[in-house]
């Protein structure tokens, strides 16, 4: 088993280029960000008023690591998403906060074919879910190709789902890897309802969005006004491509999805999906990735929008980064751009913003040029926080201390 | 029989070189991992495939086969053809 010692991590511990240093702060909680990069992992530590930064990493120089979570149930396991450019994918586990890591002894693979047939192989492990609260050490992870797994054992020991991964209806809607991403088609947002460990809902680009309510054991589609590239049929389950879809902790019967196709609204009990993004400026457009939701307020959410014409460039819209908010569940939309720059030509994947829990709420995300950018304003004013990182595949929050 | 390890797996075993045995490939490849966790999977897949980028060598000569037989006297490396940027 693989493993990184405190004395290996001691030696990473520079600043990240361009991130600023800060004495610890006393015993008020603390906000930490969880930056998952091209070539490894950085930890950065926020003080009480989340002004200064103290970068730890990187962890795993030179892993492709797709997402590292903290898990909000015991506030100290880390559960991290890794590969390399040639070796095989694995998950790694630490409990004090990356000082040392630990392997899971099972990572999430595809169930063994049976002799003759061709079994599918896990490219990376993508997403990483915590359980519900009431259900410590449960885990959930989307791969790529798509796979759902489950450990029960804090990350582990990981076991297929095979409603999902071995379903003929549903590896018809996954496509092959040729329909997928370029990166790898993938399995995400994996959502647990906080009110109940066995309503959950997932996404796959391409596959639709699905909503299981026994824990996972069997699967229904839930694509309902969501539109599909034109030309295509919606009510074939495979065109439809979900790019992040977040449940409104404030209220668990409101959904949102930044789609390949717009910004989408659904409230529950209803499983039609709202087109909310149709109010956004034309110039800019409802395509992007990410989709962050307000930690109290279901009619507040934040996207950043991408550009989805011809070639699907994935920069901003004119090279003008810009959040977008909306206060009103997506009736009206206001830009966010006070700090960022005029002209720049990354994006923000969907995985890579975020907000934290604080009042007011802070914003994070990570460019894939390798920096890192957060409000402490709701979106008011942005500053960075650290540049030159690798390209910024999941930027995650989490209160410590 | 010897066992050369690659580089980027190294963190599993601390040593460039370690003594392992096995009738054939594929055995001395479970040995090492009962040894070294995880270490097999990281070149052999959940469908008993090699992975893209890894090569065996048996005194030298390559081989696909994880049913090779392997005698004490051999010596096995493990090649990771560590390529792209």
């Amino acid at each position: 088993m693989a493993r990184t010692t405190r004395k290996a991590v001691a030696r990473r511990q520079k600043p990240a280029a361009g991130a600023k240093r800060t004495k610890r702060a006393g015993r008020a909680r603390r906000t930490l960000v969880l930056v998952a990069t091209r070539k490894g992992a950085w930890l950065f530590h926020g003080d009480a008023t989340r002004k200064t930064w103290r970068a730890d990493g990187p962890h795993f120089l030179g892993h492709i690591v797709n997402h590292v979570v903290l898990d909000p149930r015991d506030g100290r396991t880390l559960v991290a998403a890794s590969r390399t450019g040639h070796l095989g994918p694995t998950v790694f586990r630490s409990t004090d906060f990356g000082r040392t890591w630990h392997e899971a002894a099972r990572p999430p693979a595809f169930a063994k074919a049976p002799e003759g047939a061709k079994g599918r192989t896990v490219n990376h492990t993508f997403w990483l879910t915590p359980g519900h609260a009431s259900e410590p050490n449960v885990w959930y992870a989307g791969t790529s190709p798509q796979g759902l797994f489950r450990s029960n054992d804090g990350g582990a020991n990981w076991e297929p789902f095979g409603a999902v991964n071995d379903d003929p209806q549903y590896r018809a809607w996954m496509g092959s890897e040729q329909d997928g991403t370029p990166d790898g088609p993938k399995l995400h947002s994996i959502t647990i309802d906080p009110r109940d460990p066995k309503h959950m809902y997932m996404g796959m680009s391409g596959g639709g969005v699905h909503e299981s309510r026994d824990a996972g054991r069997s699967w229904a589609p839930i694509v309902q006004g969501l539109e599909v590239v034109e030309g295509f049929d919606s009510a074939n389950i495979a065109f439809h491509d979900p790019h992040c879809i977040r449940i409104c902790p404030s209220n668990p019967d409101r959904l949102y999805q930044q789609n390949h196709c717009g910004i989408y609204r659904l409230d529950r009990p209803s499983k039609e999906w709202v087109r909310v993004g149709k109010k956004m400026p034309k110039n800019v457009g409802d395509i992007g990735f990410p989709m962050v939701v307000h930690p109290r307020d279901d009619d507040t959410v934040w996207v950043f929008p991408m550009d989805g014409q011809t070639v699907w460039p994935r920069t901003s819209p004119e090279g003008k980064p810009c959040a977008y908010i909306t206060r009103d569940g997506g009736k009206t939309w206001q830009r966010r751009d006070k700090g960022l720059p005029r002209e720049a030509w990354w994006t923000v994947k969907r995985q890579a913003m975020n907000a934290d829990a604080n009042d007011p709420v802070g914003l994070y995300f990570g460019t894939t040029s390798g920096d890192l950018w957060m409000s402490r304003d709701e979106g008011e004013k942005w500053t960075p926080i650290a540049h030159h990182l690798p390209e910024i595949y999941a930027v995650e929050t989490a209160e410590i201390g | 029989m010897k066992v050369l390890i690659p580089t980027p797996l190294r963190s599993y075993t601390g040593a460039r070189e370690v003594e392992a045995s096995g009738a054939t490939v594929g055995e001395l490849l479970s040995e090492l991992d009962r040894r070294y966790p995880g270490l097999r999977f990281r070149m052999i897949d959940e469908q008993d495939r090699m992975r893209p980028h890894i090569r065996f060598f048996v005194n030298g000569e390559q081989t696909f086969d994880m049913a090779r037989p392997l005698s004490p006297g051999d010596a096995l490396q493990i090649v990771q053809a560590l390529s792209g940027g």
